[in-house]
């Protein structure tokens, strides 16, 4: 590109430019179809703010309302806006979701990367991307035919760890129906799965090469390699996958919403149901007329969950812009 | 799967035994043992999609057949799902005649234009913004814009409209991989012949990125095809128990043709069908059109690959 700008400059070749080189159209149109996302994200984020605001503008509810856990739209007293339970909600189902499905995607971006022959990888990595355009109503099919039922059927009784001499350590009252956190998270890990194992494959493959070779060089062996020299080296890598793991986990709707259970209250264990923000907009938002304060609700919700994806954005440049920084 | 782990084990991941020191003994097994759990997690994938598709073919037997596909849906029969099916098609089409243009010609900006400046990296913040935004959040931005700022109600139209904001900047950031695949020295070729930027773009670039741009369109029908929840408050639940493809009238909400009507797609359907949980045949119906869904995914990707590969061999043989 610098020899061409710089044979250009001799000028004496080349015809003066014309209009239509000056003006050059194409540029301007390819950019205002780039430029159009910035418009999107504007509007997008502006709507959502100023709906999300009326809750406290305009039905005069106090920002530290929004933190109790009482939520009664139809209360006889004044209706309770209390969204703490769908905050906590998301929170805990995201955390499980990914408690369990880091482990599994990042010893399988592993897998890809370091240890499986071409032919394994020609299976394994399509399988992925089936993974990744299935439906999220049909996963939550899936969660209600299969899991649900399954987990109803295995578990229904008080669920107790027993220790020999020490006796009962731990009990849990059993599922009642299936429908709870503990199937909104398995059926989020699934999901996320593909995200965070791509991501975190991309970190592991980004690790030059010299570095592996040494280190065997030295006398490791291949999981030594990978516990003191790929997992280090890579860590901003899957720390990026794992954030947008658990954005697409926290933003996920339909199949959440199809297998938690949907009680608007804190849960008191895995085996409860539970909700999120995503599913009580998902249920109430058909159910409500545009300006009352219930929906005025929901759209705080909404803001919540904006909120939440900008600042993974923010964080995942910021983990990316340590790493090029080091 | 042990004789596998034994020689992967063995001899590429460290020298031979009489080089060791004595204590590796332990870091062998270990090293053995994470090899085959890793192995495990690659079966594990395998199996679970495996067992997906099984499931929803013995799911699907008896359910799924050219009149479930064909006709509409009836109260008190299995009936079909022509008309959601037709639905999803129409906002498939529609959502990609906007998505694709724009999303191939920002391609070209950022692959073939954009420097190394603010401007380029508010854009790429702006494209990785929306990728972040839950689907559910894009629906409500259209139930503001196009439902009721704009009074339009719930259109297929504003349905398609919140999908190619969504599903814009992986049509984007598809397409822009697709062109900078293409090797540097075609593009300094033609720019030494006297060619423009532009002629450069159209006569050279694009036509050598065709197959990468032809995966990326398939890829992101893939997305939109199944997506609901975006389209729950831009288009609307509900269809009509039948539509009559006799009326070309586009301005008449009646019409299967026109933009300007509500509709539920095949996933919305789905959605629809279990929260409202009514009618004998809910589970044979919803299995069947998760079914199609699913082999839609299938036709999909596996088209998408053969597509990109097969004129990838065709443009490179030429």
């Amino acid at each position: 590109m610098a020899q061409l700008t710089s044979a250009h400059r001799l000028g004496g070749l080349r015809a003066k430019p014309s209009l239509a080189e000056r003006v050059d159209l194409p540029r301007r149109v390819v950019f205002v179809a780039a430029a159009s996302m910035i418009a999107i994200v504007v509007l997008l984020l502006t709507f959502i703010a100023w709906q999300g605001i009326q809750l406290f503008v305009k039905d005069g509810v106090s920002i530290g309302e929004i933190f109790s856990s009482r939520w009664d739209p139809l209360a006889n007293g004044g209706p309770q806006f209390g969204l703490l339970p769908f905050i906590a909600g998301t929170i805990f189902v995201t955390a499980v979701a990914l408690l369990i499905s880091t482990p599994l995607s990042v010893g399988l971006a592993l897998f890809l990367s370091e240890v499986a022959p071409d032919w394994a990888k020609a299976i394994v990595q399509p399988a992925l991307e089936i993974f990744v355009g299935i439906p999220s109503v049909v996963w939550g099919w899936l969660g209600i035919t299969v899991l649900v039922p399954f987990l109803a059927d295995t578990f229904n009784g008080q669920i107790a760890i027993t220790l020999p001499i020490v006796g009962r350590v731990f009990t849990m009252p059993g599922f009642l129906t299936g429908f709870s956190w503990l199937a909104g998270s398995l059926v989020l890990s699934v999901m996320v799965l593909p995200t965070i194992t791509s991501v975190s494959y991309d970190a592991f493959r980004a690790v030059p090469q010299e570095l592996r070779t040494g280190s065997l060089a030295l006398g490791t062996t291949r999981w030594q390699t990978i516990r003191h020299l790929l997992i280090p080296s890579a860590l901003s890598g899957v720390l990026t996958a794992v954030v947008l793991g658990m954005t697409r986990a926290a933003g996920e709707a339909l199949a959440v919403q199809m297998v938690i259970g949907n009680s608007p209250t804190l849960p008191a264990a895995i085996t409860q149901p539970v909700t999120t923000l995503t599913s009580q907009i998902t249920l109430d938002m058909g159910n409500t007329v545009f300006g009352e304060p219930w929906q005025d609700a929901l759209w705080t919700m909404s803001l919540i969950l904006l909120v939440i994806s900008v600042t993974s954005v923010v964080l995942v440049r910021l983990i990316n812009k340590r790493r090029m920084g080091s | 799967m042990t004789a596998t782990a034994g020689r992967t084990v063995g001899r590429p991941s460290g020298p031979k035994p009489g080089l060791r020191r004595k204590n590796s003994g332990g870091s062998i097994l270990a090293d053995r043992a994470a090899t085959v759990v890793m192995w495990g997690m690659g079966f594990f994938v395998l199996l679970l999609l495996g067992a997906i598709i099984v499931h929803f073919a013995l799911a699907a037997w008896g359910v799924v057949s050219p009149e479930f596909i064909l006709s509409d849906p009836s109260r008190t029969s299995l009936g079909g799902v022509f008309p959601v099916l037709w639905n999803s098609i129409y906002m498939l089409a529609l959502t990609m005649v906007i998505a694709v243009p724009i999303g191939i010609l920002g391609g070209i900006y950022m692959s073939e234009y954009a420097g190394d400046n603010a401007v380029t990296s508010v854009i790429r913040f702006a494209e990785e913004a929306i990728s972040s935004v839950p689907s559910i959040v894009v629906g409500l931005f259209g139930l503001i814009l196009f439902v009721d700022d704009f009074h339009w109600g719930f259109t297929i139209l504003g349905g398609a409209l919140a999908l190619t904001f969504f599903n814009l900047p992986l049509m984007t950031r598809l397409s822009e991989q697709a062109l900078r695949a293409v090797p540097q020295e075609e593009r300094s070729a033609s720019l030494a012949l006297g060619a423009t930027k532009w002629q450069t773009i159209h006569h050279v670039v694009l036509p050598l990125a065709i197959p990468g741009l032809i995966t990326s369109v398939i890829l992101t029908a893939g997305r939109v095809f199944g997506e609901a929840a975006v389209l729950l408050f831009t288009a609307g639940v509900g269809t009509p128990a039948h539509y009559n493809f006799a009326n070309l009238d586009l301005t008449n909400p009646a019409s299967p043709w026109s933009p300007f009507r509500s509709g539920s797609t095949l996933s919305v359907y789905i959605y629809e069908l279990n929260s409202e949980g009514l009618g004998v045949f809910k589970n044979q119906i919803v299995d069947g059109s998760a079914a199609i869904l699913i082999s839609m995914v299938l036709i999909f990707n596996l088209g998408a690959r053969l597509i990109g590969r097969v004129l990838s061999r065709r443009l490179t043989a030429a």
